[in-house]
């Protein structure tokens, strides 16, 4: 059976916290199978876990006890080699406050995935200017982070999330700093980047309007998955959403 | 990219030889540099510490290529003293040092745990931190010593007259300059170990807003 159907898979994710002499369960036993170039959305309250089984998709924190696959790839056997190899070529990730190197340009700033991926230097500049032309920003490849506004700068890292063509995009309230035109803007560019590159896009969010345009949203709470949504289910009221209250 | 079983079943991801994760040496110095110039004020601050260490290391030394004044058990005594002098100058210098380089992590938490969001080894953080940490150390040991021979030598040339300034002078004068630059440098990179290894241990979680 070709499991390359789903990108990502969990299986009985465990995580927990020690603080002092007590134990927080953030995460309470999580399945979840994400398809590949689905866009998928983690909803939830402040403390809901949220954050956490992002991390645990990412790599970016070993879970207690349960496992994570990307690609069919135990995250769990990998070294520290493994690792940033994996988050080189297959993950790319957004921030919600954005964090390019302001050292680096704009294009700098793209490539460097690129760099530690060991193309060369002017392939990697060409994949630079390819990706910053898709999200609009060609002409600012000069510039700093500091002379960018904060959706470009989100833009920028979306093209540097993109860079080495990984399977997977993770955002982290990738609209969590912006307006909400800017925000708006962002959201329309992920989901043309969903549809037309047919990169798998996992996102945590607070935002609402992200689901308009996510395949499917999960809803976490306390630590487990309260409920998964196909987005032709939900219904969307002014105000707030059916459903939101699970 | 397609992923391979190993003999024993468990699936691995390939490791391509030629596309294994690199930072380029040359690209590892245009990073350093880059974070020397961006926070001008702070390398400056910790250029100007080893900057004076040296700088009274170099003029004490400096002053023995000249002709001794006194007797000798003057000249022994005061020489003891002055080394004491200078080797605490040192220590200060490396825990003035130490404590830059450690604030320096602290503040990039962010700007190192993203990177390694992009793929970047543990080495990669230790190697920009450590060049970072010689360029600066050799470029302030340079200016440390010429200050310090600048200001002996000039007392000496109005005490002495030209006629010290001979041909031994100038090989001790080069003698010191090396001693003294890679004392400098041995310092700073000492100094900035701790510093890097911390960094390099920063979770990529730091790259993210911190929320349960």
């Amino acid at each position: 059976m070709p499991s390359h159907e789903y990108v990502v898979r969990t299986k009985g994710l465990i995580k927990e916290f020690t603080m002092g002499d007590q134990t927080l369960r953030a995460l309470n036993g999580v399945d979840l199978d994400i398809r590949r170039g689905e866009y998928i959305s983690i909803m939830g309250p402040s403390g809901s876990g949220k954050s956490t089984l992002f991390n645990a998709i990412g790599g970016l924190d070993k879970p207690t006890s349960g496992s994570v696959f990307i690609n069919d790839v135990d995250m769990a056997q990998l070294d520290a080699g493994e690792l940033a190899y994996l988050r080189c070529h297959t993950i790319g990730y957004i921030f919600q406050t954005f964090n390019l190197i302001p050292v680096m340009t704009a294009l700098e700033n793209v490539t460097l995935p690129t760099v530690f991926a060991g193309m060369a230097t002017d392939e990697g500049i060409e994949r630079g200017m390819e990706m910053l032309t898709k999200v609009g920003l060609e002409h600012r490849y000069h510039h700093r982070p500091n002379e960018l506004s904060g959706g470009q700068q989100q833009r920028v890292a979306i093209a540097r999330a993109l860079a080495n063509r990984p399977s997977i995009v993770l955002a982290d309230e990738p609209t969590g700093n912006l307006d909400l035109k800017t925000g708006t803007e962002i959201i329309e560019l992920l989901r043309e980047l969903n549809q037309n590159e047919g990169v798998t896009i996992i996102s945590a969010t607070h935002d609402h309007k992200m689901v308009d345009i996510s395949d499917r949203v999960v809803w976490i709470r306390d630590g487990i998955i309260a409920k998964i949504e196909e987005r032709s289910e939900i219904q969307l009221t002014v105000g707030g959403m059916a459903g939101e209250d699970v | 990219m397609g992923i391979a079983e190993t003999p024993s079943g468990s699936a691995r991801a390939p490791m391509q030889v030629q596309r294994q994760i690199r930072l380029p040496l040359s690209k590892a110095i245009e990073i350093s540099l880059k974070s020397i110039k961006i926070r001008l004020s702070r390398s400056t601050i910790t250029a100007s510490g080893i900057l004076l260490g040296i700088a009274f290391f170099s003029s004490v030394y400096a002053a023995r290529l000249f002709p001794v004044k006194g007797s000798s058990a003057e000249a022994l005594a005061a020489a003891n003293r002055q080394d004491y002098l200078a080797v605490m100058a040192l220590i200060v210098c490396f825990v003035g040092i130490m404590n830059a380089m450690l604030m320096s992590v602290t503040e990039r938490f962010k700007e190192i745990g993203t990177m390694k969001c992009l793929g970047a080894l543990d080495s990669f953080v230790v190697t920009l931190f450590i060049i970072e940490a010689a360029f600066l150390g050799v470029i302030s040991s340079l200016a440390g010593w010429l200050v310090g021979w600048l200001i002996t030598s000039t007392v000496h040339m109005f005490s002495d007259g030209p006629r010290a300034f001979g041909g031994h002078f100038w090989l001790g004068t080069l003698v010191q300059l090396v001693i003294s630059v890679g004392i400098g440098l041995m310092i700073t990179l000492l100094a900035a170990i701790p510093p890097a290894y911390r960094a390099a241990k920063m979770p990529p979680v730091s790259a993210l807003r911190t929320e349960v």
